[in-house]
């Protein structure tokens, strides 16, 4: 166990630093833990999880997404047309979300690997796409999302069963363990560890690992370098379209807001540094990033519970944000070669 | 195949964006005759006005650019820029322009030391700083327009014009002819280049490569302050979100006019061609009245595209 | 030529096993030669190597053994020649090829990836899986089986090569070679960063693939290693496979003075006499560094070369670094020309009323801007000397350029090209020529004419001599005994962090370097 905690660091304080600050939250609450306030909490942060995901893999490669905020917003705005009607309606609706997010990620990491552009440009470029066929699909905020499935989504897990009939509404003796269990929750984890960590277990997954590592260590070792950088890609906007759905379904509407692509893609970078990843790659995961999310999603919950100027938030924000990142970067004074620094 | 494979690999991007530039110019003229029997894009009057809005964005570019050029970047320009233009206009008076570059200046040791000193990646870095900039500014104006107003120093530079040409140009030209004499003509810049270029070498050849890598983000920075002083005088007051819509055209312009984004290869000249590529393009999709999402998708479009034309041409790109 | 030449001449001797003899070797190279541009690294070579031995190479730093096992391991063809496995010929295009055919390097230069765990290095290329998914813990237990098999018990399976120490990692290299079950297992100078400990188990651990009928290709400084350990010896030198002979057929001197040759003697400039009593101007005294520099007493004086000579890695590269100040935690006593030194950084070594210069080691990395013009690599030491005010004055710009350039002699179609369009030994001299804009009082040089062709060698050492007659004090740590010997005045051997012997005059022949170098009482090679 100490062994665990020693070898994942970063990740071990990232979640530490979440625990505290999320148990402080529930202890400060003036209602104290209830089921409600956790609810509304995860669905405040399945989005940013998500788009913090989408954003880990690229950057464990030691490149950059600049679009995941922009293809969350797109699939964002195609779920809002097409997450309605018959249950096989909308089962079809969100493969083709998912399928559309997936494809966009698969195209940056084609135009990556062939056109030989750095992935912080080609993104930037792919980004303004993304947005740009997001708002000819949506040119005004709006939509439709089937009300049941809105709100078995974003309740507990009793309300899910009560609402689609299942396991006698939600009564039923082995349910009762799990009843209060907010959905959103479960959806993140589910996909979160399900597909992250066979991903990981993959060779392809091992090699984004390596790349971001030592490149030509892994070139020399014969690792498949260029698969791996469109898998990587290609994962990213799975990730990005997971956060797109599930927001179009949670406001039950789709809306291509530049600035709130912008945002996220910008707060995606903030959450995986917070969650124990190296910007220079090799180093994190997927998990660690849905832990960053949560910091900085349980940062602006205390300014509703405390009386704080609502209007110190943003600079709270970004000072915590500055201050996490500098501690990260004490290990340097510890290089006792400084042409160590420069690699 | 074409003429361009006898250019130098840094003149030519700059060559190819330029043809790209006469061609947007022609495309829009030919728009315009076809469909209004008008040419407004060939006189000089429009011409001017598109200059003096580009010029905002020119002097980021600037600034951005002597920051890739080390291989980082500056995220922070957005709020520098406003930061720079609300404190002007809060202070207001003779004090108004130095109170917007000291700004600047404060950003610019500010995100210097991060990134030089405590090695912490600039990407993440000047992002935090962007928030924290951010935050003062909401905390320092309510979250509302700052009812301050430019002064008139301000609005004479932004807005008049000398023998009816923008002041606003001459700023710019101005600050290029800085930028371009740093990189070319001073140590300083050639120290920009060789640290670009691989730090490691730069040190050991006794560069003090900490010093250059502070230099350069406080010369982005003052960019960013000047255009944001400049930008509160053209609209007389300064406003929550306006140096938003500078940060990705000043990175996409100084990428398009050749600047390799991991460092040590660009020159000047092409950043200035870049923005008014991007300006440009900017008119036309105007004129033609396009809509947003095309004009987003243009503009990926055009990035990615030309990216490809240069690297082919090229064939070195690493 | 005499000894050499006689051993040379000597009919080919026996495997020392008789019967080896009949049977096809594993791997033959014939007729094997390799040109790097103009450079010959390995030329006509004939090799065999059977299964069931261990077979040691020897040779000089630069003799062709790299290249010859490179070509063995499938990471460079040969230029001319070919290559055959078990009789049949084979054309390598890979490393993977290569291995798939049985034949598995550990090279120098390590091939670990530091931030995945040591299972996960072991079984890079070809982990064991379940339902498509790499099966950790099978990973686990066979990392577990092979580190156990070399005696690394103590490694976890799990731990980041990153956090393991040198010599670990190395035995962590190893591990990920036997898990390929090769029929050829090549270290190339595996050993040199094992504890003594760890020597001993690879020791071992050959002797248990020798009965498993591996064929081992050992490539030691380690002289004594040698003795122990091989079956059979090859000796190259200057990319000629010179004698293969059995263990125990000839004595270490001989090995020595095959290995030394007399072949090309470098035109080196004739030396002067050597003058007592200048005072120094640059002295080092106790000077330690983390665990690689344990103490190091040196001393310079203006129209002196001090040669700093040894195997690789017993510190020379840090001690130029430290005087340099690029390393951190230096402590010890430094003196430049007579005042004392504190070492900080690059920028203070060269501003020193008695400045410093160093041309690195790696000049692709550390020396040049590759991407950047010949001018501006020129001028990068020297924007102050030719700048006035915060402008460069580009008539004293060119001029010092263009005089750096006549000085020394760089073959240049215009100065404005790319530096990456020169050939290596033309880069060189732009780093010589950078620092000598400078006008340095102390120049360390870290091996400066590796890699370069014998032409531009022969310029530098005249150089190097004109700087020290004109009072320049030079430090100088080349991995070739012949040009320590030609050029310096003095030359200091390092061991383990320390000098270990320093020899001047008479004394400074190649048969007492190598000797101090492999750390052998003085004389017993000779």
């Amino acid at each position: 166990m100490r062994d665990l905690i020693l070898r994942n660091r970063a990740f071990a304080g990232a979640l530490a630093m979440f625990l505290v600050l999320f148990l402080g939250y529930h202890a400060l609450h003036p209602r104290g833990f209830s089921t409600a306030v956790f609810i509304q909490n995860a669905n405040e942060s399945v989005a940013i999880a998500f788009v913090a995901m989408a954003q880990t893999i690229p950057v464990l490669m030691g490149g950059l997404d600049l679009s995941v905020g922009a293809v969350m917003t797109l699939a964002n705005c195609i779920a809002s047309h097409l997450v309605t009607g018959s249950p096989v309606q909308m089962v079809l609706g969100m493969i083709v979300t998912l399928a559309c997010g997936t494809a966009f990620g698969l195209m940056n990491g084609l135009i990556v690997v062939y056109g030989r552009i750095q992935p912080i440009i080609a993104t930037l470029a792919t980004g303004a796409i993304a947005i740009g066929l997001a708002l000819i699909i949506r040119p005004s905020p709006g939509g439709e999302i089937d009300g049941d499935l809105n709100w078995a989504v974003t309740n507990a897990v009793f309300d899910f069963a009560e609402t689609y009939g299942l396991a006698d509404d939600g009564n039923a003796a082995w349910l009762q363990p799990f009843v209060n269990i907010p959905v959103p929750l479960i959806i993140l984890l589910v996909i979160g560890f399900g597909v992250w960590i066979p991903f990981k277990r993959t060779v392809t997954g091992r090699t984004v690992y390596a790349i971001g590592s030592a490149e030509s260590a892994a070139f020399m070792s014969g690792l498949p370098v260029r698969r791996a950088k469109i898998a990587a890609f290609t994962l990213a906007g799975f990730f990005a379209s997971c956060g797109g759905l599930y927001l179009a379904i949670q406001t039950s509407s789709g809306n291509a807001d530049v600035s709130q692509a912008g945002a996220y893609t910008l707060n995606s970078i903030a959450a995986v540094v917070l969650g124990g990843s190296s910007l220079l790659g090799g180093i994190g995961g997927a998990i660690g990033s849905l832990v960053g999310a949560g910091i900085l999603r349980v940062i602006s919950f205390y300014f509703r519970i405390l009386s704080i100027d609502p209007l110190l938030q943003p600079l709270i924000e970004g000072l915590v944000l500055l201050v996490a990142v500098s501690l990260g970067a004490l290990r340097t004074l510890r290089v006792k070669n400084r042409l160590e620094l420069f690699r | 195949m074409t003429p361009f494979a006898r250019l130098s690999p840094e003149n030519r991007p700059i060559a190819i964006a330029a043809i790209f530039v006469v061609v947007i110019v022609l495309f829009g003229t030919v728009y315009t005759l076809s469909t209004q029997g008008t040419a407004p894009m060939l006189s000089p009057g429009y011409l001017l006005q598109q200059l003096q809005i580009g010029s905002f964005l020119g002097i980021c570019a600037a600034g951005m650019m002597v920051v890739i050029l080390l291989g980082h970047i500056d995220l922070s320009v957005p709020w520098t820029l406003t930061a720079a233009a609300m404190m002007a206009t809060t202070v207001g008076g003779p004090w108004a322009i130095p109170t917007g570059l000291a700004v600047g200046l404060l950003v610019g040791l500010l995100n210097g030391f991060g990134v030089a000193y405590l090695r912490i990646p600039s990407m993440i870095f000047t992002l935090g700083v962007d928030s924290v900039l951010r935050g003062l500014m909401v905390a320092h104006t309510g979250g509302f327009a700052p009812q301050t107003t430019a002064s008139p120093l301000m609005r004479f530079l932004a807005a008049d014009r000398i023998a009816g040409i923008p002041v606003a140009i001459f700023v710019w030209a101005g600050v290029s002819l800085v930028i371009a004499g740093i990189l070319t003509r001073t140590g300083l810049g050639k120290a920009i280049y060789a640290t670009g270029a691989k730090e490691g070498a730069a040190y050991l050849s006794g560069i003090r490569t900490r010093g250059v890598i502070v230099a350069a983000f406080v010369i982005s920075a003052l960019c960013a302050s000047t255009a944001g002083v400049l930008l509160a005088g053209y609209s007389a007051k300064a406003y929550q979100g306006m140096g938003n819509a500078f940060l990705l055209p000043a990175i996409a312009a100084v990428v398009l006019g050749g600047t390799h984004i991991l460092g040590g290869r660009g020159r000047y000249a092409g950043t200035l061609v870049g923005v008014i590529l991007i300006v440009f393009l900017n008119s036309v999709l105007s004129i033609m009245q396009m809509p947003e999402a095309f004009r987003q998708i243009i503009y990926g479009v055009v990035i990615v595209g030309m990216l490809l034309v240069y690297g082919r041409e090229g064939g070195s790109r690493t | 030529m005499q000894d050499a030449a006689a051993l040379q001449g000597a009919p080919p001797t026996p495997y020392h096993e008789a019967g080896m003899d009949s049977t096809t070797p594993h791997v033959a190279l014939e007729g094997v030669s390799r040109y790097f541009g103009g450079i010959t690294a390995l030329k006509d070579v004939d090799f065999q190597c059977r299964r069931g031995t261990i077979h040691a190479i020897l040779g000089e730093n630069g003799a062709g053994k790299s290249t010859l096992i490179k070509i063995m391991a499938g990471v460079l063809p040969p230029s001319e020649g070919r290559m055959l496995l078990d009789g049949r010929p084979v054309a390598f295009r890979s490393p993977a090829e290569a291995r798939d055919a049985g034949i598995v390097c550990i090279f120098q230069e390590l091939s670990l990836i530091p931030d995945l765990s040591v299972a996960d290095n072991i079984f890079i290329d070809r982990p064991p899986r379940s339902l498509g998914l790499i099966d950790r813990r099978a990973q686990r237990r066979r990392s577990e089986e092979l580190l156990a098999r070399i005696d690394c018990e103590d490694v976890n399976p799990d731990t980041n090569v990153r956090d393991l120490s040198l010599s670990r990692r190395q035995m962590v290299e190893i591990a990920k070679a036997i898990s390929k079950n090769p029929s050829v297992l090549i270290l190339d100078e595996a050993t040199s960063a094992l504890t003594s400990r760890d020597v001993q188990t690879v020791y071992d651990l050959l002797g248990k693939l020798r009965e498993d009928n591996v064929a081992s290709l050992f490539i030691s400084h380690r002289m004594h290693e040698v003795d122990a350990l091989c079956d059979t010896l090859s000796v190259f030198r200057n990319g000629h496979h010179i004698e293969t002979f059995g263990k125990g057929e000839r004595t270490s001197g001989e090995i020595v003075r095959l290995m030394i040759g007399r072949d090309i003697e470098a035109q080196f400039p004739p030396k002067p006499a050597p003058v007592a009593g200048k005072s120094p101007a640059l002295k080092v005294e106790a000077l330690k560094w983390e665990d690689r520099l344990k103490g190091i007493d040196i001393e310079v004086a203006p129209g002196e070369i001090l040669g700093l000579g040894g195997l690789d890695g017993q510190g020379h590269k840090e001690l130029l670094l430290a005087l340099f100040g690029v390393l951190k935690g230096v402590t010890g006593r430094i003196e430049l020309g007579g005042r004392p030194y504190r070492p900080a950084s690059p920028a203070r070594a060269k501003r020193q009323p008695t400045s410093l210069a160093l041309v690195p080691e790696d000049r692709k990395t550390e020396g040049l801007m590759l991407q950047l013009s010949i001018a501006d690599n020129l001028l990068t030491p020297n924007y102050a000397r030719v700048s006035t005010g915060p402008l460069i004055d580009r008539s004293r710009a060119d001029t010092a350029i263009a005089d750096a350039v006549t000085q020394l002699q760089i073959k240049v179609g215009d100065v404005t090209d790319k530096v990456e369009t020169l050939s290596g030994g033309n880069q060189q001299k732009v780093v010589i020529a950078k620092w000598l804009i400078d006008d340095p009082d102390v120049i360390l040089l870290n091996d400066p004419t590796r890699g370069i062709d014998v032409g531009t060698k022969q310029e530098i050492y005249r150089l190097m001599r004109q700087l020290a007659d004109a009072g320049k004090a030079i430090v100088l740590y080349s991995t070739d005994y012949d040009e320590l010997i030609g050029c310096c005045d003095r030359v200091s051997i390092l061991y383990d962090g320390r000098v270990v012997a320093e020899l001047d005059g008479e004394r400074l022949t190649e048969e007492n370097i190598v000797s101090a170098s492999l750390n052998i009482p003085g004389g017993e090679a000779a």
